[in-house]
């Protein structure tokens, strides 16, 4: 039957630029579209407004510990111990036993932690890509296994906050977990990510009050609020992100990296 | 006459260009860890003139951030910036740089920055700045600044205002708004004595 032929040969294809990309970091392609934040996105801080998010490529898993050392051995301005104290706290990699050498050398394939932002945004760079912003990150999260977005099905919200209840102590899994709808892995219950605008998620205690206190500090509408406060593993990252500063290391912290869809590009 | 002179001096001179770029890197890793100047980002001023952040090193510097269609508090801004000025003793106020990087350069050029610039009657020693946006992002990363740009082209942000040291670490931040900051102009004044 031509059909199963052709089904052969699309498999074998895709076998195929698997293994090519897989040579160089591993990003697959989301469509965009409509999307609402729990973050308002309108002008009023209470209202939720879609946005519309370009299509982008995301990395299937966040960075290895593995491919952040070969990058700061190609970039010596980022080693520790060399990387400025403006762009890396005094905990930047510091799980590592020396600034060319892993924790341990099983740690290859688990996601790189105490990393600060310019130093994921240097890494994002260095391979043509960037961070995603918070709602590309959102909307890539958004997805379970099989739906693109589950995060009104209340089984899936418990599951995301089960997989957050994994004590703090134990080792960082290795990447490579359960794909969702998109093929990515490990957006939910390994590490906590950056995104590029982390220091836009500041967020007011309630700015449905009166006479909002940051209407002095925050310059326009006030600080946004949260618009679905059910949505709590995706809030515990919003409030980590932006209680963070660039410069900020944390050992459950990690990234992955975005970039332009490449639409027709081959 | 020797045929190797003309070789040998072309060969110096490729040396002094080459021997250029390096000098500034070294310059730059004097720096201290902690300079905002690390961040190696170029700026355009209200005057179209090309200058990199690091331009302001061996002054002191007051820097904030804003947005010239904003209506509500960036005005106070360069409003309490001045006041900050004012209650320098004249002698100290000379000495002292303002810039002030905008949040959003899609809207304001070069142009937008020179009107910006003269509505609030900045004299000589402002420098009005855009970059692109993701320099924006960094420079506000390494500030402490906050900000998000909302559909409509406004813009959230925190409004702070930083003093930086002649090596471009940060010395002093003032929230303060509409009203001289005590705490800012001692800061202000104790850098540049340190200055000397």
């Amino acid at each position: 039957m031509p059909d199963t032929i052709l089904r052969k040969v699309a498999a074998a294809l895709a076998l195929l630029c698997g293994c090519v990309m897989a040579a160089a970091a591993d990003y697959l392609p989301l469509p965009g579209g409509k999307f609402e934040s729990v973050l308002p996105q309108g002008p009023s801080p209470s209202v939720s407004v879609a946005v519309d998010i370009a299509p982008f490529d995301m990395r299937a898993t966040p960075v290895t510990a593995g491919e952040f050392l070969a990058f700061v051995r190609t970039h010596p301005e980022w080693r520790r111990g060399r990387a400025p104290a403006v762009f890396v706290d005094g905990r930047y990699l510091i799980d590592w036993r020396s600034p060319l050498q892993l924790a341990t050398p099983d740690a290859t394939d688990r996601p790189v932690t105490n990393v600060s932002w310019f130093a994921a945004k240097a890494f994002c760079e260095g391979e043509g890509a960037r961070l995603p912003t918070w709602l590309e990150w959102e909307f890539a999260a958004a997805a379970d296994a099989t739906r693109l977005d589950a995060r009104a099905d209340p089984a899936w919200r418990r599951r995301i906050l089960s997989w957050y209840e994994r004590p703090a102590s134990t080792a960082l899994p290795r990447v490579g977990g359960a794909a969702n709808a998109y093929g990515l892995r490990d957006l939910h219950g390994v590490v906590w990510e950056w995104v590029d605008d982390f220091n836009a998620l500041f967020i007011a205690g309630d700015s449905r009050t009166q006479g909002d206190p940051d209407t002095q500090k925050f310059c326009g509408a006030g600080a946004i609020s949260v618009i679905d406060r059910d949505s709590y593993a995706v809030l515990m990252r919003i409030a980590l992100l932006s209680s963070l500063s660039g410069a900020d290391t944390t050992g459950s912290l990690g990234f992955r990296c975005a970039r332009q869809s490449n639409g027709d590009r081959p | 006459m020797n045929p190797l002179m003309p070789r040998r001096q072309a060969l110096l001179q490729l040396c002094a260009c080459a021997l250029a770029p390096w000098a500034a890197q070294a310059r730059a890793q004097d720096l201290p860890g902690d300079s905002i100047y690390q961040l190696r980002v170029s700026l355009t001023d209200q005057h179209g003139q090309l200058l990199e952040l690091a331009a302001t090193r061996g002054h002191v510097v007051l820097v904030s951030m804003f947005y010239s269609s904003c209506e509500q508090v960036c005005p106070m801004l360069f409003e309490t910036i001045r006041l900050t000025l004012k209650a320098l003793p004249i002698a100290e106020r000379e000495r002292v740089k303002v810039t002030m990087i905008s949040f959003d350069p899609a809207r304001d050029t070069v142009a937008v920055l020179l009107a910006t610039a003269q509505a609030h009657h900045c004299d000589p020693q402002w420098t009005l700045a855009r970059t692109d946006e993701p320099n924006v992002r960094k420079i506000a990363a390494v500030l402490g600044v906050q900000y998000r740009r909302l559909p409509n082209g406004e813009f959230n942000h925190s409004t702070t205002i930083q003093l930086l040291d002649t090596e471009g670490r940060i010395a002093a931040r003032s929230s303060t708004l509409g009203a001289v900051d005590p705490a800012l102009v001692k800061a202000v004044r104790k850098v540049l004595a340190r200055r000397g």
